[in-house]
């Protein structure tokens, strides 16, 4: 089947409170010029669109309709949307090439989380019948994920810290990044709890956002990027919704994404943690080393634009390569509570690197 | 291996739609469409390898991504499983979603799932949330396409009672469709022109329903329908196109996006002219006036023409070019899963399944969904021989 | 309706939704349901032998129904715990409170629920808890347990002080009703914000698409065309004529005209895009496609940001507009 890479990425700053509608066009008109003065394409070059976005991050029905404006979608283009993380349109948008009806596509994913009280717009995302009745908020659920953890002598709160730490010094070099500087694990934990055994560190901050990635098939990437990041395997898995029937310490989604993909490659992984001990629950399940860079960006602890942010990781990831700083990198995405579903993005510089 | 993998319709289910389904979960309902149609295909749900699902908004129902909480009862832990939401063509772009994936070769059997369980809230509600700075002026969809449907009147010169005809051809049809939510064998356009006048030109019994109900499609590759050892539905073609809701020059009788998906599935489907090639079609009509509109759209008439095939008889399941042989959305409308059924009910027909709403030799059929303010179009051509 | 704010930013407002959803149980989850009106707690047993409580819906291994669902608890003990300081909106307990994660006795599984524990130093994983019954509200599902208490030291599930089962038998639970309230901050474009702050000085102000030129009333965050913002602003005047229309018999939430009212497309003189509004001053039936219109401006002292300013449109008794002049806006 054919080839097909990531040649553009671009990515809105990260804000905490964004004057921009919940439509993402203001958040998107800039980025979307941006990827295209760095291709040199232009709108009539892109075979196939598909976005990411949520009616209930929003707060009204067919929000994601008028984001259409910021493609200027006349004459009429080929089209779709996910009710997901744009990383899952990146994956709707790598099929339509696979199948020959588009050379080039775009992705984007958008995210007004400050529209709303996030940790409690997110409880929607539960059961139900069974659990969402009680509003428990996002940050809570993850909290309860992370004590079963610490308990269970998985990681600790100091291993929490860590990762806190070393994704906001990296992130310091990162000018989309909410979250940025230097700081010391000791001083991390001396912060009072938001959720026992969370402090504000161990969550990604309410951010708002969004990201765009261009794909391109074969011939078609060779002449748009110098060094296009080859998609080598690409997955995506979900686990149960019953928080209290699966193994939460564990991300089995997560780990038969990262196998099928091929994720044990990779020299550099962006993940889509919006936890420390997220991070740390996805490190073990894709199976990657100590030598594996870890989010270089920051990752999503230091900017999460809901909706956008697993878009955001996957063309970090592909900078990774097209830069030449890395040969095979990964990226992630996320979706639902307590990483209940898990995408995996493997991207080689040498097209010949398959699994 | 290179190029666009055969993909087939192996099966196909979908739930009574009735106003209100108390006696069932939204899992519940999900299961009835999904069951059926792994029966149909002669499968178990371990033989799945992703699942799809398409719903109109969240706000509907009032949960957040309810794929995600449905997961276990779609047989989907494991595996991967997307979520469409297109507005109103969600049930169409999952179908087509879900062929993507059996043609672009990374998957060989996908389970495509819509629904949309209306009677959890209030559709109009969730669609007339007046955002602050703004004011209410229209009444819910009607309002919305009533002006649009007084446009192509005055554009095509159609007779007052096209609409009303439409409207009894559509219920009528719906009778002899066992899962239909209104099944009105004695209707009549009299009945129709009768009933009380909500959004003027549109009567009462010239809009669809709302519905609870879920529709579930068993798609395979080449190789899965050569094992099925049943009659399958080929897809030969797929097109998707969108538009912006509102700008300047927008042609709200004739959207471009419509006519441009509909000129490249043709062109794909290598089909030269519809009218003579199609056999039966399943257009998605939530207001009577539409299938006049979309048989122009769809190049099935010339602009301005599609209400003669109407009055002539055209379109009744025993015309030249049966449309909504199921009774369409005019008898059924549960908003999400409503064109997923359109595409269904094509490869139904093809399948040969559709029973006493079959179209006699139905062998090329087109599915047909759209949404939003008339810009968002998917549509489907499935014929019984793969090409 | 909010006040002007500073023109540097756009302007936003509260935006408030709030429905009571109805939502049929099916068997499984109403027998669950049934039970807990009567004070019982049901899990399901899987085909492999676990029992999961609260139960599923759908066999884990095997995507069959339950075949039986059976009673655990109602004590249990918590397998995992946070804690909250801060309730919010429709949380369990008004005061601090922890989450648990609680593994009711006979159960495999976890249920989340609410531990009234007083401070978090009464939390500890391990710990036996019990269910506290709500009061009055039977039948509505996982609320009809308030939350879960700690066990004191010594007690048991079959504490003499509570009665295992009410008095009388209950009837089946089929429904319950889930209210869900959230509240946001709308914000509109920086084009949609000019115009509504023109609007409160009672003129139209409409914005041209550098690319195409064509003039948008409302502004929108960018021409949809054309991919970017407008940003010329251009003066427009109150009249224009209707191109297309409904007439509305249909009332709806939020309506405040009496029926039947004339919904119509209204393009302004000089803009390339109709909006909606509303036609009155004559009878609904005299409202044409082409009909010379101007706005009806409330008072003065009524205006704001907002769309009201302008009650409704009106004929100006002028000729209608040719249909060939307004023919490529429908």
């Amino acid at each position: 089947m054919t080839d097909v890479a990531v040649i553009g990425f671009a990515q809105a700053r990260s804000e905490r409170h964004s004057p921009a509608t919940t439509n993402g066009v203001e958040m998107l008109v800039p980025i979307f010029g941006e990827v295209f003065a760095a291709t040199g394409l232009t709108k009539d070059d892109i075979g196939f669109w598909c976005s990411g976005s949520s009616d209930y991050l929003a707060g009204r029905a067919f929000s994601f309709v008028s984001a259409v404006d910021a493609i200027g979608a006349f004459p009429p283009v080929m089209e779709s949307h996910v009710e997901m993380d744009g990383a899952w349109a990146l994956y709707e948008a790598w099929l339509k090439i696979k199948t020959g009806e588009a050379e080039i596509a775009l992705a984007y994913g958008f995210g007004k989380s400050s529209a709303g009280h996030l940790r409690r717009v997110l409880a929607l995302q539960l059961d139900p019948y069974l659990v969402a009745p009680l509003w428990p908020d996002s940050v809570s659920i993850a909290a309860l994920q992370a004590r079963l953890g610490i308990e269970a002598g998985l990681w600790s709160e100091s291993d929490m810290a860590e990762v806190a730490a070393r994704s906001r010094v990296s992130a310091i070099t990162n000018p989309s990044a909410l979250v940025a500087g230097q700081t010391s694990v000791g001083h991390l934990l001396d912060q009072p709890y938001v959720a026992d055994p969370l402090r504000a560190h161990d969550c990604a901050p309410v951010t708002d956002g969004a990201a765009v990635v261009i794909l391109a098939a074969g011939e078609r990437a060779w002449e748009l990027c110098p060094r296009p990041a080859w998609i080598t395997g690409f997955e995506h898995r979900i686990d149960s919704a019953s928080l209290g029937a699966r193994d939460l310490t564990t991300a089995p989604s997560a780990a038969a994404a990262g196998a099928a993909a091929g994720a044990g490659r990779a020299q550099v992984a962006e993940l889509h943690a919006p936890f420390t001990h997220q991070e740390l629950i996805l490190r073990r399940a894709l199976g990657l080393g100590a030598d594996v860079r870890v989010s270089p960006s920051g990752g999503a602890l230091c900017g999460n634009p809901m909706f956008a942010a697993g878009l955001a990781r996957i063309g970090s990831a592909a900078t990774e390569i097209i830069t030449g700083r890395a040969g095979v990198a990964l990226g992630h995405a996320t979706s639902g509570p307590a990483l209940q579903q898990n995408l995996v993005c493997v991207l080689a510089a040498e097209i010949g690197e398959r699994q | 291996m290179t190029g666009k993998q055969r993909a087939a319709v192996l099966g196909t289910g979908q739930t009574h739609h009735r106003s209100k389904r108390t006696d069932v979960s939204m899992a519940g309902l999900c299961r009835e469409a999904v069951d059926r149609a792994l029966a149909d295909a002669g499968m178990t749900a371990g033989q799945i390898d992703a699942v799809v699902v398409g719903k109109a908004p969240d706000l509907f129902e009032g949960v957040m991504m309810p794929e995600l909480y449905l997961a276990d009862a779609l047989g989907a832990v494991g595996k991967p499983l997307l979520r469409v939401h297109t507005a109103g063509s969600v049930g169409g772009a999952t179908g087509i979603v879900a062929a993507s994936l059996i043609q672009a070769g990374v998957h060989r059997r996908v389970l495509a799932v819509a629904f949309e369980k209306q009677s959890e809230s209030n559709a109009m509600w969730a669609l007339s949330i007046t955002p602050p700075f703004a004011m209410p002026v229209l009444a819910g969809a009607g309002g919305y396409f009533a002006p649009h449907i007084r446009s192509y009147i005055r554009r095509s010169g159609a007779p007052a009672q096209i609409g009303a005809m439409v409207a009894a051809k559509d219920r009528r049809n719906g009778a002899r469709n066992p899962f239909a939510h209104l099944r009105q064998a004695d209707m009549t356009v009299a009945k129709v022109l009768a009933s009380p006048m909500l959004w003027d030109p549109v009567r009462y019994d010239e809009t669809c329903p709302s519905s609870d109900g879920a529709c579930a499609v068993v798609l395979g590759d080449q190789a899965a329908a050569d094992a099925a050892g049943r009659p399958v539905a080929w897809i030969r073609a797929t097109s998707m196109r969108t538009e912006p809701t509102m700008f300047s020059g927008k042609d709200h009788v004739n959207p471009r996006a419509g006519a441009d998906a509909a000129a490249a599935l043709w062109h794909a489907a290598g089909i030269t002219s519809p009218v003579d090639q199609i056999d039966a079609a399943e257009i998605y009509v939530p207001f009577s006036w539409f299938e006049p509109m979309w048989l122009e759209n769809l190049g099935f008439a010339e602009p301005g023409r599609g209400w003669r095939m109407t009055e002539a008889g055209e379109t009744e399941i025993t015309g030249a070019l049966p449309v909504n042989p199921s009774g369409g959305v005019l008898s059924s409308n549960p908003i999400g899963a409503s064109g997923l059924l359109r595409f269904a009910e094509s490869a139904m027909q093809v399948m040969g399944k559709a029973g006493e709403h079959q179209v006699a030799g139905a062998r090329t059929a087109l599915g047909h969904a759209y949404g939003g303010g008339s810009q968002y179009f998917s549509m489907w051509v499935v014929a019984d021989t793969p090409d | 309706m909010s006040q002007p704010q500073p023109a540097s930013a756009p302007l936003h407002a509260p935006l408030e939704i709030s429905f009571d959803y109805t939502r049929s149980l099916g068997p499984t989850l109403s027998e669950f349901v049934t039970a807990l009106a009567g004070r019982r707690i049901l899990g399901a047993k899987a085909s492999d032998g676990r029992v999961h409580a609260p139960p599923f819906e759908y066999d884990p291994v095997t995507g069959a129904p339950p075949a039986e669902l059976v009673e655990v608890g109602p004590d249990g003990v918590v397998v995992s715990w946070t804690w909250t300081d801060r309730p919010m909106a429709g949380q369990p307990l008004g005061r601090p409170f922890g989450w648990a994660l609680i593994r009711l006795d006979g159960a495999d599984s976890a249920l989340l629920h609410a531990v009234d524990a007083g401070s978090a130093e009464h939390m500890r994983t391990g710990m036996r808890v019990r269910p506290r019954w709500a009061a009055e509200r039977s039948g509505s599902g996982i609320t009809d347990i308030a939350c879960f208490e700690p066990e004191r030291p010594g007690e048991t599930a079959a504490d003499p002080t509570e009665p295992a089962q009410p008095a009388q038998p209950t009837e089946p639970v089929t429904m319950i009703t889930t209210p869900v309230r959230l509240s946001y901050d709308h914000t509109v474009s920086p084009g949609e914000s000019s115009y509504l702050l023109a609007l409160a000085q009672g003129r139209l102000i409409g914005q041209r698409c550098p690319a195409c030129g064509k003039v948008y009333l409302p502004p929108r965050g960018a021409c949809p065309v054309d991919g970017v913002p407008t940003q010329d602003e251009v003066e427009l005047p109150d009249t224009g004529i209707v191109t297309t229309f409904c007439i509305v018999n249909v009332p709806f939430q939020g309506q405040r005209v009496p029926t039947p009212y004339v919904a119509a497309s209204v393009l302004i003189d000089g803009a390339d895009i109709a909006f909606q509004h509303l036609i009155l001053g004559c009878p609904p039936e005299d409202v044409r496609m082409g009909m010379r219109v101007r706005a009806a401006w409330r008072p003065r002292e009524e205006w704001a940001t907002g769309a009201h300013n302008i009650d409704h449109f009106e004929p100006t008794g002028e000729p209608d507009a040719p249909y060939d002049s307004f023919a490529r806006h429908l």
